[in-house]
């Protein structure tokens, strides 16, 4: 099941300090720039998979468990995040 | 714990949170259920009640194979506990200082968090227009109906079953009843669009088509997860 960027913000919280679905990720495969909260999103995958709404590459992998969380942004050339 | 029901197989919750720092129309809340073996599961639920007066309200849909979903709708009672994480989310917020007309659009219990963002445009006196398009299945699945006609005089479209003497629109949403309903994109209008992912990738489509940037097409797609 497909759903957006947005729905992954809580998992993010846990890594991020600030809102990463505001962030403006670099898809690293087509250089598309876009929001986070406007990516793909696979939420059941297991973990959480976000995908270029552009060209569907991976942008970020997340997966946790009990004790770990496993964050993986080789998709992402970069991430822009705005300060409040 | 409070709640009530807002049509057949669909349920609001009012929740007491303690220590709820209030939250922005749009936002969702994560909740955490955990049984007895100690299975986990996660659902996101958009945040339904007005922001900023201490309870939280999650407006939930029947999902018949959902893990979550019916026991919340059926089951779940005054007394129960559930863990929330949130507010979380920031990209589907609506920002009352935007320059652009506000449009809503809204497939089945995916009109929750857009009845937040008219409810917040209300107690804010925003005087920036406003615009929903809301379809459902029956007039029965209409939820929040009074309240919304109050707040807006939105456009309806009921795809399968009609009421005798229906006078909104009776079909899927298609270009041609988009391009009625919507602003037109030389406004400019910021677009929200939530519902079933078929829903929304079908409306973001054809605005996308109709000449709206894609930065100004906000989506929240649902549906059953953990599966």
């Amino acid at each position: 099941m497909r759903l957006d960027g947005n729905a992954a913000a809580g998992a993010l919280q846990e890594v991020f300090p600030l809102d990463a679905t505001l962030a403006f990720a670099t898809c690293a495969a087509c250089g598309a720039r876009d929001q986070l909260g406007g990516a793909q999103a696979y939420m059941d995958a297991p973990g959480v998979v976000l995908r270029c709404a552009h060209c569907e590459s991976v942008l970020l992998r997340l997966a946790r468990n009990e004790n770990r969380i496993w964050l993986e942004l080789s998709g992402c050339a970069s991430l822009e995040v705005r300060t409040p | 714990m409070d709640s009530r029901d807002e049509a057949e197989g669909v349920r609001t919750l009012e929740l007491s949170v303690p220590g709820w720092p209030g939250h922005c129309a749009g936002q969702h809340a994560d909740l955490r259920l955990t049984a007895e073996d100690g299975y986990q599961a996660v659902r996101s639920y958009s945040l339904a009640g007005p922001p900023r007066n201490g309870t939280v309200e999650l407006t939930v849909e029947r999902l018949d194979d959902g893990e979550v979903s019916p026991y919340l709708v059926d089951e779940f009672r005054p007394g129960d506990q559930l863990e929330l994480r949130g507010p979380v989310g920031g990209y589907f917020v609506w920002d009352p200082s935007d320059p652009g007309p506000l449009m809503l659009i809204g497939g089945g219990s995916g009109v929750a968090p857009l009845a937040a963002i008219l409810r917040e445009r209300a107690a804010l006196g925003s005087s920036a227009p406003a615009r929903l398009l809301y379809s459902a299945g029956s007039e029965e699945r209409l939820i929040y109906r009074e309240e919304l006609d109050e707040l807006v005089q939105p456009s309806y479209t009921l795809t399968r079953e009609q009421p005798p003497g229906w006078t909104g629109y009776s079909r899927r949403v298609d270009r041609e009843l988009l391009a009625e309903t919507v602003w037109p994109a030389s406004e400019n209008p910021i677009v929200f669009v939530c519902g079933p992912t078929a829903f929304v990738e079908t409306v973001a489509e054809l605005l996308i088509d109709l000449g709206h940037a894609a930065q100004r097409v906000r989506t929240e797609r649902f549906g059953p997860t953990g599966k």
